[in-house]
């Protein structure tokens, strides 16, 4: 996995609340057998029209929005436990999501994958949305080391919360597997001893 | 001596915890599909790591294998690859497959219990949110990712934070055409869709005790509607005589010292919860979904609630209904009875009980879906398949099906449908299909009706 650095981007905002998994790549694309490719149908029915024109009034259909960093609606990434979901939108190019609240399986995939789930109080949600509504270009900063989302324009600095495991995965780009393997003679060593 | 069920078990599987974050949990039973396998096999294949303990874990085919002619080469060429790769990927590890044609095939949160893989106070996972349908036992059991299915795969064990504990309790007497469905989706609707989020809940009280372990399963698939981990429910008499005599099932020797322990299973009397619910038994009445989510529900003959809520109104535009109207009467063209929440058999006997001798309506279009081959099996056996025929019910294979129509079983954009699966999201039965969730004896007889009817 690619070490997470600073990321300094302009954001994509979706206001809507819930946002499940199914909606964020539905199942009829979950036949591939590779983890490829699936940025292409992110958000696909919010994205394409029945006969497959994009809907411009999707914002991802909105060439001034772009960048790394999305925001969303509270309780991002509820629904159904597949990972394709974390795949989509790390092929579709966002490393950071920001929400005031993270559905805990989505939370896993992500940070699997290298995303970063940023949780921010309802309140700082809706100012970045609203700054986003206004202006567009907005950048914001994501500091992992220091753990902290800015934006200097409009006073918004967040210390977020990360757990010091997950936290020091993203940064050297190893993950659980790895970390798991390490631990194989623990495990060993206690199914010898487990009753049940 | 103050645990809860869920301190115990998850005690019981603590190989150990790491400072500051998540604890090291080993897995009894991993169980996977074609869906959410094929990835965590390459990693395995990439970082050219070896499958740690294959006996542990075992595949099934449901998600997109088709209801009809299972016998020919499946026609969607990329649900044959998927069913293909699995196959292929047990095979070269050892791993135990019930593929199509063999007699164990069916969903996996089905097959689990019926074959006695299932058994109390174990830690299940499957790549698969609705694996909190095995929490029926006892068990602490949870959907995971593809990565995480990578990861047990190559330690059979998982990194996990410790989630919270809630206790939602129902006592008093339930209503005779109150089925467990119906309870589930109460719970649902008064606590919200987001009320168990960090948690993992412990059913109990009368309401569940008087429950068939088939009911059971029913509401632990959908705690995680309510955002929780998983549920769980004590292991009583009743789970151990379930779980006696099936294929898998401990015996002789080993099944006495295995009940001693599946005993001590419940939580202390002074155990604490982070959160408790009490809800009355005697005020739950037959239920049915509005809106795209499980929480969008109310009493079958309620009418649709208002809400200035953004996503709330989303969903009713959606759903082509309008705050203030009533369901009863609304006209209904598919009836889907099946999937992992309600397609055991008890489910199928009470479909025919309520059907026999009486025809679906003729515009409805009513889908029996078995959730397992001996389900299937049984329904043959109990002389069930006549009685569907006769009222115009089509019975079809075992697989998820239309519950998330990753096969041809859709509901077609627009057209409503009554549903005895667990989600209502936009599209999940098909593109613009609008899915009321249900219990099986209210999708029944809606599909005699032709309407929403009680
Ligand atoms: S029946 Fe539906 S909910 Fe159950 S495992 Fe299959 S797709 Fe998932």
């Amino acid at each position: 996995m690619k070490k997470f650095d600073i990321i300094e981007s302009q954001m994509v905002p979706i206001v809507t609340e819930n946002i499940d998994t199914d909606q964020i790549i539905p199942a009829r694309f979950l036949k591939s057998t590779s983890k490829k490719g699936f940025g292409k149908n992110l958000f696909r029915d919010w994205r394409y029209e029945k006969d497959g024109i994009p809907n411009s009034k999707f914002i991802l259909n909105n060439k001034k929005y772009k960048g790394q960093i999305l925001v969303a609606g509270n309780n991002f990434g509820c629904g159904s436990s597949r990972e394709h979901a974390a795949w989509a939108l790390k092929d579709y190019g966002f490393d950071v999501i920001i929400s005031s609240f993270f559905a805990d399986i989505f939370k896993g995939n992500a940070l699997n994958n290298g995303i970063l789930p940023i949780e921010v109080k309802p309140e700082i949600l809706k100012k970045i949305f609203d700054v986003l509504k206004n202006e567009f270009k907005t950048t914001a900063i994501v500091n992992l080391h220091d753990q902290l989302f800015e934006i200097k324009d409009h006073n918004i600095l967040v210390k977020f919360k990360i757990d010091n495991y997950s936290k020091q995965c993203l940064m050297n780009g190893y993950d659980d597997i790895d970390f798991l393997l390490s631990q194989r003679h623990k495990i060993i060593s206690f199914e010898k001893k487990k009753k049940w | 001596m103050n645990k809860t069920l869920f301190d115990k078990v998850w005690d019981n599987h603590l190989v150990s915890s790491i400072k500051n974050g998540p604890d090291i949990l080993y897995i009894d039973k991993h169980l996977i599909h074609e869906v959410t396998s094929p990835q965590a096999f390459d990693i395995l294949k990439e970082r050219k790591i070896d499958f740690f303990r294959p006996e542990k874990t075992i595949a099934t085919v449901d998600h997109n294998v088709p209801t009809l002619n299972q016998h020919l080469p499946i026609k969607d060429l990329l649900s044959r690859n998927q069913v293909k790769t699995l196959t292929e990927n047990c095979k070269k590890h050892g791993i135990t497959l019930f593929g199509l044609g063999n007699q164990y095939q069916g969903i996996v949160h089905v097959i689990g219990p019926e074959l006695g893989i299932t058994q109390p106070g174990m830690t299940i996972v499957c790549g698969d949110s609705h694996t909190s349908t095995h929490g029926a036992f006892g068990c602490i059991a949870f959907g995971i990712g593809t990565s995480q299915v990578a990861q047990v795969f190559s330690s059979q064990a998982l990194l996990v934070k410790k989630p919270k504990s809630m206790r939602i309790i129902i006592n008093g007497n339930i209503n005779e055409n109150v089925q467990p469905k119906d309870i589930i989706l109460y719970i649902i609707s008064k606590l919200g869709t987001d009320a168990g989020n960090g948690y993992f809940v412990e059913f109990s009280g009368e309401v569940f005790e008087n429950m068939t372990m088939e009911g059971r399963m029913t509401v632990c698939n959908m705690s995680i509607e309510m955002g929780a981990r998983g549920g769980m429910i004590s292991p009583d008499k009743k789970t151990i005589d379930y779980v006696i005599g099936r294929k898998f099932s401990p015996k002789d020797s080993i099944l006495d010292q295995k009940i001693k322990y599946w005993k001590t299973l419940k939580t202390d009397c002074d155990a604490v919860f982070d959160k408790e619910y009490e809800l009355d038994g005697n005020l739950i009445k037959p239920m049915i979904t509005y809106g795209t989510n499980p929480g969008m529900a109310m009493k079958i003959d309620g009418t649709i609630p208002y809400s200035k809520d953004l996503s709330f109104k989303k969903a009713l535009k959606y759903m082509g209904l309008k705050a203030g109207k009533k369901l009863l009467g609304k006209k209904i063209n598919y009836v889907f009875i099946g999937s992992c929440t309600n397609s055991r058999i008890e489910d199928f006997r009470a479909v025919a009980k309520i059907i026999n001798g009486k025809k679906k309506s003729k515009n409805v279009n009513a889908l029996i879906v078995p959730g397992s081959q001996q389900v299937a099996k049984q329904i043959i056996d109990e002389n069930l398949d006549i009685i569907f025929k006769k009222s115009g019910f089509e019975i079809r294979q075992p697989g998820c099906s239309a519950c998330l129509a990753m096969n041809e079983d859709k509901i077609p954009d627009g057209e409503y449908c009554v549903s005895t699966s667990n989600r209502n999201f936009e599209g999940r039965q098909g593109q613009g299909a609008r899915t009321f969730l249900a219990s099986p004896e209210t999708a029944a007889k809606v599909a005699i009706n032709g309407q929403i009817s009680l």
